[in-house]
């Protein structure tokens, strides 16, 4: 495994970039409710990622104290999320976004 | 890695902190006050009455109060730069203060509540909430304090949206709301990310001395940029970050579409003039490069489309609270060309007109209530007639309604007027930008006047009797003070510009 470069900086912030398209597909692609809000969550751990990297590469806490942030507001996101999500299923019986479309242009 | 503190820093960090808590008391005021609320609403539960609402206002407006006692403290930074505390923050203060009251006494007249919902429950206390995340970011520093005001403001305004659980319309608008929202701030979240890893700091004033002195990939930046105003722009509602808008607008209680467009957008404001005018640096050769695009160029693109795309697709609303939504995303255009002027008298002609439009469009959306009420209907066919039925009404919302327009005498043409005196006083530089301002303004007489025009020369198809239609005392006494002032202060503008202008000084940067 010697030819593998160490890892670095570079590999961190390509994996958050990975995760942060793959959030941006699925919230742009999906209908379903509940998969828009895990693409939601790819996203916000990407900053995660990139936060948790440039901390650990220029030595400062601040990155560390805001993905704990992130992370705990990612968790009370997605409680009201759910929340919501659940009250329109009892509605519109349904959690298809393009579905749910009352009000016209 | 890191190092633990010893104890004397230990004690130094809890000085600092306890000497910050003395400038942050009316902040902690109302954290108490949405505390008690949702106590009175456990030992009060399930009687019909306005003790919750009489509570929200004496608490509001004793709020007022500590805001006054705090003009007398130096501006400067609390928190270790978390949260600052300047003439500009304390505009917003009182600013997002009288909005939440505003929201208060829309509400208590506001029929719709008793039909949808059982008790009012925790409702005000989430706009108690709201106020206090609005509050705060108009006075963050720090990209941490910014993400966290602005998702406390975020979440309240989802719940506060689908308040009405049982109505479509409204679990629609929370949903929508809800999703725009969730991506655009983990998109910005994603920005500050950027940001961070560029300059290594995360508050606003040492961000712009740091890509000042070492410079930055112009790549990343424009990225972290266009992320980060993917985040604001979606909280000011601008083109292209507002297909929430007007679905949220017409789906949410009146009383919360009259809050988020008004409170809600001049959060965004404030937000973004303190991010723009600090953390961004100016009259530096680099920021000029890719492509041409900085900043300054994407708010003067922001701006032009906003105007032009909420004026354009108004004119084919039928929904009157659909057609000031689009109107409100007008307005964030006519907010960025101040903005984009970037000295004191840019940012007197913002302040000004933040003012002006909290007592146009909190008017404007009283009166589309009272009308609800009465006609159970907001569209703009069964507005017919009504300048006869309801006489103070319909000759209040016309004088709203000239006000958005920016014509005389009203406090909206005084604003309209300084906006576009701060472009102009640039020279030719910023001309195209205040000729589209006066003709988009041009295209929005016509929708503005179609809700006038039904009201006084149509007739109504169903012959109701008049007496029926009055809407109040307290409404017609409420409704009339608005008007009242809207024209007042069209006429004699001297005192709210004068606060606007000595509310222009913001912590950290000097503007000329």
């Amino acid at each position: 495994m010697e030819h593998l470069a160490p890892i670095g900086l570079n590999h961190y912030l390509t994996i958050s970039a990975i995760l942060l398209g793959l959030g941006l597909f699925a919230v742009m692609t999906r209908k379903n409710a509940i998969v828009i809000l895990m693409g939601v969550e790819l996203i916000l751990n990407a900053a995660n990622i990139n936060f948790l990297a440039f901390s650990k590469y220029n030595g400062g806490m601040e990155g560390v104290m805001f993905s704990l942030f992130v992370i705990v507001l990612a968790a009370a996101e997605a409680a009201i999320a759910l929340a919501v999500v659940i009250n329109i299923y009892k509605l519109f019986k349904s959690v298809d976004v393009s579905s749910i479309d009352t009000m016209k242009e | 890695m890191f190092e633990l503190p010893s104890g004397a820093e230990i004690q130094g960090i809890i000085a600092s902190v306890t000497a910050s808590v003395g400038f942050f008391i009316p902040e902690i005021y109302l954290s108490v006050l949405f505390m008690l609320l949702i106590v009175i609403d456990l030992v009060a539960k399930g009687r019909k009455n306005n003790l919750l609402s009489i509570t929200t206002l004496l608490g509001l407006a004793g709020t007022l109060f500590f805001i006054y006692q705090q003009n007398a403290l130096p501006a400067g930074e609390l928190f270790f730069g978390m949260y600052v505390l300047d003439k500009f923050a304390l505009f917003f203060k009182y600013f997002f203060v009288l909005s939440g009251m505003l929201a208060v006494i829309v509400t208590m007249s506001d029929e719709q509540f008793e039909r949808e919902v059982k008790s009012m429950g925790e409702y005000y206390a989430l706009i108690v909430s709201m106020v206090i995340g609005m509050i705060m970011m108009a006075s963050s520093a720090d990209l941490l304090m910014i993400f966290l005001s602005m998702e406390l403001v975020s979440f309240t305004a989802y719940i506060l949206t689908g308040y009405f659980k049982r109505n479509h319309r409204s679990s629609e608008a929370a949903l929508k709301y809800l999703v725009y929202g969730a991506v655009s701030s983990g998109l910005m979240v994603y920005g500050f990310s950027l940001i961070y890893g560029l300059t290594a700091q995360t508050n606003l004033l040492k961000i712009s001395m740091s890509l000042a002195a070492h410079g930055y990939d112009p790549l990343v930046m424009i990225l972290a940029t266009l992320f980060v105003l993917a985040g604001i722009g979606y909280k000011i509602g601008a083109v292209p970050f507002h297909f929430w808008s007007p679905d949220v607008y017409e789906g949410a209680p009146t009383p919360i579409t009259a809050l988020l467009s008004v409170a809600s957008k001049a959060a965004g404001v404030a937000l973004l003039m303190r991010f723009y005018y600090i953390a961004v640096p100016h009259n530096v050769k680099s920021y000029e490069d890719i492509l041409g695009i900085d900043w300054h160029t994407l708010l003067m693109l922001l701006s032009v489309a906003s105007m032009i795309y909420g004026n354009v697709v108004a004119l084919w609303q039928k929904n009157v609270k659909r057609l000031l939504a689009y109107s409100s995303i007008a307005h964030a255009g006519y907010l960025l060309l101040s903005i984009i002027v970037l000295d004191e008298l840019g940012t007197q002609a913002t302040l000004f007109y933040l003012l002006s439009y909290l007592l146009m469009n909190f008017g404007a959306f009283y009166v589309v209530i009272l009308i609800a009420n009465k006609t159970g209907s907001e569209n703009l066919e069964d507005y017919r007639g009504l300048g006869k039925t309801m006489p103070i009404a319909g000759a209040a919302l016309t004088v709203f309604l000239v006000s958005l327009v920016g014509l005389p005498p009203t406090v909206g043409f005084i604003g309209k007027l300084m906006i576009f005196s701060a472009l102009l006083s640039k020279g030719s530089l910023y001309m195209w930008l205040a000729l589209i301002g006066i003709m988009t303004s041009v295209i929005s007489l016509y929708y503005y006047m179609l809700i006038p025009l039904n009201m006084y020369l149509r007739e109504s198809g169903n012959g109701s009797d008049a007496k029926s239609m009055n809407p109040g005392m307290i409404a017609q006494v409420l409704m009339s003070v608005l008007m009242f002032l809207t024209i007042y202060f069209g006429l004699f503008f001297a005192p709210l510009s004068d606060f606007a202008r000595y509310s222009s000084s913001l912590f950290g940067i000097t503007l000329h």
